[in-house]
């Protein structure tokens, strides 16, 4: 992650406080810049407001669910660009495709180690580069 | 018999002449005179000329079998005493017959009797005898005058004289043509008499020849010259067969008196058959003649042929009639109902065996078996009597219940009886058969159980198909509860898989995260620990995989993906991924794949998921020395099998039939020597399943395993 530019602002949203926690250390320790949200609207408020360079979104949230929020969010010109991770416990094949006709860049299914996601959101920031591209 | 006439009109007309004259007159009249009575009428008449006699009457005797006196003719008495009157010559005290015999002039006097025996009543009567034709006969008749003077009695004893024998000879010649023309009449009646008589009668002399026939023997055998040829050869040839018939006759005598005669009919030549019957004359005058009847009995040969005919007809048309009504009765007799024919007395006229059965007893049969035969008898009789009460009624058919005399068993019997017309509209008999309905009862009996039971069992399977629907029913609803406890189930364990990876995704991320040295450095102790947690989570989470892929599978939620791919290149992917394993193992792992083999068709992932398994399984439970993975095609079966052996430490054929099993393991101590949830080889047998393949293994303990899993070439859909 040694590329020059502000670092990537990655958008995590999911309602387990514990991996949360354990993305948001191990992302900030590698570099990037990490906001959360715990529910569906608090992540579309702040995907308007804080314009993420990738958002990492859980599917199953309390309120609005990640997959109504991923097509509200490819919906809206603001946000339609940004490449999101949808992130699921449920191994069935129906949450992937699911999560794909909302409009999701990628799929990964938990358990998933922070590397991992680390290694998932250099290849999407690097295959679609915004403005400058990822930074750490 | 000559009657007297008075003819008193020449004798009025002569005026009395001459002696000698008027004589000689006299006697020329009388020669002319053709008949006694024209002659001694005329004698009278010259008498009252001559002498004045003014009554007279001249009687003739007729000779014969009665001789007597008859009046001739008369002068001046009344007819009627002339016609009644005639005199027996046999009574010889009559005073006429002594005047006839005594041959000279008598006076007859009545005076003293009591009738008058002269035609000139009561008085006296001069009686004069007329001369006989010969001297030796008696006097030819009496002249009776009166009354008697001188001249009368000289002038009437010389027409005695003159008259007798002229009298005399035209009687006897009345008295021959008289028997002449009898003869004559006679002699035609008789030849009428056997013209008429159509047999041929003939009288022959000793010679043969003919001297009588009669009309049916002339056209037999006379000809006349004027005849066809034909007819008279006809004639000679039967006058021939008639002599030698006769001579014949003749020969033998009395002892054959007939003999048959054939002769032919000269007119149309046909046969004619006689008998003849002959008998001998004797005439003294003109010898021995044959009298011969000949009797024809062409006709009655025939009619004795006919009747012979009509016999043999008889004969015939009774032997056809006997075989008919043998066949009748043979056809009655094998009817095997009972057949009756009653007349109208109500008499039984015939019945064949079956009816004998029913309604005869024998001698020797027991007082049982008579009694019901009589009370079939009695039965059978009124059923038919009404049948013959019933005027119109030409058929008819009733129930009579019989018993069988044999058995004593009750037949309930059909009768059917039809009378039998004649043209005439007279019913002649009743023809009735009786039908067992025994057997119809019975089958009407059967046939109302099996109805019953038809109906019961249509009940019962009423019923049944009630109770199967609500089986089904209640076999639904438990369907439809499990699926939904399967579904329920299913969701349990996603939901479950979910709510064990959230918190495992914490403890492994954490884990990994201390591992990396985020939190700073560890000490070996620490890291060693951690490694420990890390492991363990690890395993955990492939547990809670492995229950997720089963249930996914038990759910039918486990998708297929097919495509081609090269078998050779799936197992090297494989050792790449095990190779961390298999470093760690020291184990030597060779991989032998046949060369030029065809793409498999199946779902890669699951494919290699199987294939990854049993060569973890191998390493694991391979302490030391090797394991091998093979793949070949089977062209035969166009299957291919990936084997995976190892040198390991086997399993028991025991141990083998339950390693498939979830949550099973070979040791399922729980001291076991080796980890694993056990739930991998049976996910892979479903898997193998799912895919049309089959897992299998062979292994004895401590002598390695092969587990070897067999897939088709192709799914089945796809060939």
């Amino acid at each position: 992650m040694m590329v020059q530019g502000p670092p990537t602002l990655v958008l995590l949203v999911d309602d387990y406080p514990d991996n949360r926690d354990i993305y948001v250390q191990f992302l900030t320790y590698s570099g990037l810049r990490v906001e959360e949200a715990e529910n569906g609207h608090q992540a579309l408020d702040k995907a308007f407001s804080l314009r993420p360079d990738v958002i990492v979104m859980d599917l199953s949230l309390p309120g609005l669910d990640g997959w109504e929020a991923i097509r509200r969010l490819k919906q809206d010109p603001r946000t339609r660009d940004i490449p999101v991770i949808a992130l699921t416990g449920h191994a069935l094949a129906g949450h992937s495709k699911g999560a794909f006709d909302a409009g999701c860049d990628a799929f990964i299914t938990k358990p998933c180690l922070p590397e991992r996601l680390l290694d998932e959101i250099c290849a999407i920031v690097t295959a679609r580069p915004r403005s400058g591209g990822p930074t750490p | 018999m000559p009657s007297a006439r008075t003819t008193g009109a020449r004798a009025g007309a002569r005026p009395p002449g001459a002696g000698s004259a008027a004589r000689l007159e006299l006697l020329e009249a009388l020669l002319v005179a053709s008949d006694p009575a024209q002659c001694a009428q005329r004698a009278l008449g010259w008498l009252q000329r001559r002498a004045g006699v003014r009554r007279g009457v001249c009687l003739a005797a007729y000779a014969g079998d009665g001789p007597q006196l008859v009046p001739v003719a008369s002068l001046g008495v009344e007819i009627d005493r002339i016609e009644s009157f005639s005199v027996d010559l046999e009574l010889r005290d009559h005073p006429l017959t002594r005047a006839l015999l005594a041959a000279a002039p008598v006076m007859i006097s009545p005076n003293g009797t009591r009738t008058a025996v002269t035609p000139l009543g009561r008085r006296d009567v001069q009686a004069i005898p007329l001369a006989p034709l010969h001297a030796r006969d008696l006097p030819a008749g009496l002249l009776l005058v009166a009354p008697l003077t001188p001249v009368v009695a000289r002038e009437a004893r010389w027409l005695g004289r003159v008259l007798g024998p002229r009298l005399a000879a035209l009687i006897a010649a009345a008295r021959l043509e008289e028997s002449e023309h009898r003869l004559q009449r006679e002699r035609g009646l008789l030849s009428s008499i056997i013209n008429t008589v159509t047999d041929p009668i003939l009288l022959t002399d000793a010679e043969g020849r003919i001297i009588i026939a009669n009309a049916r023997a002339e056209a037999l055998l006379a000809t006349d010259d004027d005849q066809s040829e034909g007819r008279r050869r006809a004639v000679a040839l039967n006058n021939m067969l008639f002599s030698a018939a006769l001579s014949r006759h003749a020969m033998e005598g009395g002892e054959a008196p007939r003999h048959e005669v054939p002769l032919v009919d000269p007119v149309d030549g046909s046969d004619l058959l006689f008998e003849l019957l002959s008998t001998l004359t004797s005439d003294a005058r003109d010898g021995t003649g044959i009298v011969s009847i000949l009797r024809n009995v062409t006709d009655l040969q025939r009619a004795t042929a006919e009747l012979e005919d009509n016999y043999r007809k008889l004969r015939q048309t009774e032997a056809d009639a006997r075989a008919e009504r043998d066949r009748l009765d043979l056809v009655i007799d094998s009817v095997a109902d009972p057949i009756l024919v009653t007349d109208p007395g109500g008499n039984t006229v015939m019945m064949n065996a079956p009816a004998e059965h029913l309604f005869t007893s024998t001698d020797g049969t027991s007082e049982e078996v008579q009694r019901v035969v009589q009370a079939n008898d009695a039965h059978f009789s009124s059923f038919v009597s009404n049948l013959f009460f019933e005027g119109e009624t030409r058929r008819r058919s009733g129930r009579i219940s019989l018993v069988d005399p044999a058995t004593g068993a009750a037949l309930p019997m059909e009768a059917i009886s039809g009378k039998i017309v004649s043209g005439h509209g007279e019913v002649t008999a009743l023809v009735t058969i009786l039908h067992d309905r025994t057997e119809e009862l019975e089958r009407a009996r059967l046939f109302e159980e099996l109805k019953k039971a038809s109906a019961e069992l249509e009940a019962k399977v009423r019923e049944a198909t009630a109770e199967l629907v609500r089986q089904n029913e209640l076999l639904r609803r438990s369907h439809i509860a499990l699926e939904q406890a399967s579904a329920l189930k299913s969701q349990f364990l996603a939901n479950m898989s979910h709510e064990f990876r959230t918190p495992l995704n914490a403890i492994l991320g954490y884990t990994s995260m201390l591992l990396k040295g985020v939190s700073g450095d560890l000490s070996s102790h620490q890291r060693r620990n951690m490694e420990r947690i890390d492991s363990n989570s690890q395993h955990l989470l492939s547990i809670i995989n492995d229950i997720l892929d089963i249930s996914r599978i038990e759910a039918g939620k486990m998708p297929l993906t097919v495509a081609d791919f090269p078998m050779s290149e799936l197992i090297r992917e494989v050792l790449a991924e095990v190779e961390p394993l298999i470093a760690r193992s020291k184990l030597t792992v060779t991989a032998r794949v046949g060369r030029a083999q065809p793409p498999l068709r199946s779902d890669r992932q699951k494919v290699k998921q199987i294939v990854i398994n049993l060569l973890t399984n191998a390493l694991k439970f391979t302490p030391e020395g090797w394991v091998t993975v093979t793949a070949a095609h089977d062209t035969a079966t166009d299957r291919v099998a990936v084997a995976v052996t190892d040198s390991g430490i086997g399993i028991s054929p025991k141990d083998q039939a339950v390693i498939f099993e979830d949550f099973r393991q070979a040791d399922d101590s729980p001291t076991r020597q080796y980890t694993g949830a056990g739930l991998g080889l049976a996910i892979c047998r479903r898997l193998a399943t799912m895919l049309e393949g089959e897992l299998t293994v062979r292994s004895a303990l401590g002598e390695g395993a092969t587990f070897i899993l067999t897939l088709p070439r192709s799914p089945k859909d796809d060939r």
